[in-house]
């Protein structure tokens, strides 16, 4: 199926989208990486507060190269997501909805997405010329001294995810796979 | 004997930095063509042609063609009648890629040290592979390469006895391991032969080969054609979601070894697998 759903995510959109689907994304979602999470986890750790609000929002495991003069952000597409797994399962449970990255996760991250009805979208990995052009502002909002890996939170519009990982733990890189598998 | 200055180097390396991550080579985008064509899975097709959109929009626009615009692996290739002057050459190709990394928009990935990880912020320094050859000319290749394939290479000492079946299957389960982390369709060099750290180098080297090339070796061509077709019935497929164009090509080189061993090293690149040439 092809849906056009809005973030943050509504609880109806997460129920209905299924492993396989192809979503367009309009509204406000975060970017964080490897650096961003390991500094969030260490907040947690401590029992301080994070710079970005959790509840329904959608973070892109991405790190941009940077924006010409004119234009909201450089090169845009997503980054390995199983580097964030480690972290992952404890943003869920606070509240995370979604994620976009590529690439495998755990179990462990595959339980949170199931134990809390959230959803893993895969953006196309190295199409990040593209992707750009559905992304129409960026502004950092932590972690400014990290570079292309500081918080930042963007408008996008009709930016093309595929769901990987549905609320019910279904995978699209296990049963596509299988479908075409020629061995 | 000939004079070269330094600033030469620089000079090059700057541009090659900027259309390495702007433009791919025409046996790439040729590459990339006929998988539209021949891509089984719908969805596969639908990507490769966002991947081509990608590349034409990355053109016209001057965005980079993926936001990891790697780190900078530099072959120079020095004519053994070839003398330098105006400085170190080491020195005056990091400044070209330091210069080619801010000026360009090109993203800063490099961290000083591998644990304290601080970012240098110009994308230096670059890994450099020095070689002499016969000549006056200098020889520079650029390859930007990205880590969410190169996380994904491997090396495996083999033992003779493992012989060609086990290349094969290190090559294909490197490539299974990798799955969509590589960002299918994906290239892959493979270096066989050598020692620990030359088959990571011959595999890494494998990776500038022109796609639409075979070896010289006849038995290593024929490795490249049957692993070819072997990982492109994995199914792994575009973006590993399914389908028939999981590589795009398999590239192998291959080096004299000792008799006790059979190292395979399988250096993984994704479909942005970059590279430019100049010859000074």
């Amino acid at each position: 199926m092809e849906y056009r759903i809005e973030a943050p995510l509504k609880k109806e959109d997460t129920e209905k989208l299924k492993s396989g689907d192809y979503v367009y994304i309009t509204g406000t979602i975060y970017v964080a990486r490897d650096a961003a999470h390991k500094r969030m986890d260490d907040l947690l750790k401590e029992g301080k507060e994070l710079p970005i609000e959790l509840k329904d929002n959608i973070i892109y495991y991405m790190g941009p190269s940077p924006a010409r003069e004119g234009r909201p952000i450089g090169s845009a597409g997503p980054t390995t997501a199983s580097r964030m797994d480690k972290y992952a399962p404890k943003l869920l449970d606070l509240g995370l909805k979604g994620m976009i990255g590529k690439g495998k996760r755990t179990q462990e991250v595959k339980d949170a997405i199931v134990r809390n009805g959230c959803v893993y979208f895969a953006a196309v990995g190295g199409a990040g010329a593209l992707l750009s052009k559905a992304i129409t502002s960026s502004e950092v909002v932590a972690y400014e001294d990290l570079g292309a890996e500081a918080i930042r939170k963007l408008e996008v519009k009709d930016f093309p995810v595929i769901v990987v990982i549905d609320k019910d733990g279904n995978n699209l890189y296990e049963t596509a796979i299988k479908e075409y598998c020629e061995e | 004997m000939r004079n070269i200055d330094v600033a030469q180097v620089t000079s090059a390396l700057k541009d090659m930095c900027i259309e390495a991550n702007h433009f791919l080579t025409e046996d790439m985008k040729c590459a990339l063509e006929n998988a539209a064509k021949t891509e089984k899975a719908p969805l596969g097709k639908q990507i490769i042609g966002q991947l081509k959109e990608n590349l034409k929009i990355a053109g016209e626009d001057m965005i980079p063609i993926c936001q990891d615009t790697g780190m900078a692996v530099v072959f120079v290739e020095i004519g053994q009648d070839v003398h330098f002057e105006g400085g170190s050459l080491e020195d005056a190709i990091n400044e070209g890629v330091r210069q080619g990394y801010v000026d360009g928009y090109l993203r800063k990935s490099v961290v000083k040290d591998p644990l304290i990880r601080e970012n240098t912020k110009d994308n230096t320094p670059a890994v450099i592979h020095y070689s002499i050859v016969e000549g006056d000319k200098v020889k520079l290749t650029i390859a930007p390469k990205g880590f969410g394939s190169e996380n994904m290479s491997k090396i495996y000492m083999l033992k003779p006895a493992d012989g060609e079946e086990g290349v094969k299957n290190a090559i294909l389960s490197a490539v299974k391991d990798a799955g969509p982390n590589a960002c299918p369709p994906m290239v892959v060099g493979v270096g066989i032969g050598g020692t620990f750290e030359k088959c990571a180098f011959l595999a890494k080297k494998a990776l500038t080969r022109a796609v639409d090339t075979h070896s010289d070796i006849e038995w290593v061509k024929d490795m490249e054609i049957e692993m070819l077709q072997k990982i492109n019935k994995t199914g792994i497929g575009p973006g590993g979601l399914g389908g028939s164009t999981t590589a795009l090509a398999v590239n192998i080189e291959t080096y004299p070894t000792h008799i006790a061993g059979l190292p395979v090293a399988v250096n993984i690149c994704c479909h942005v697998n970059r590279h430019a040439v100049r010859v000074i």
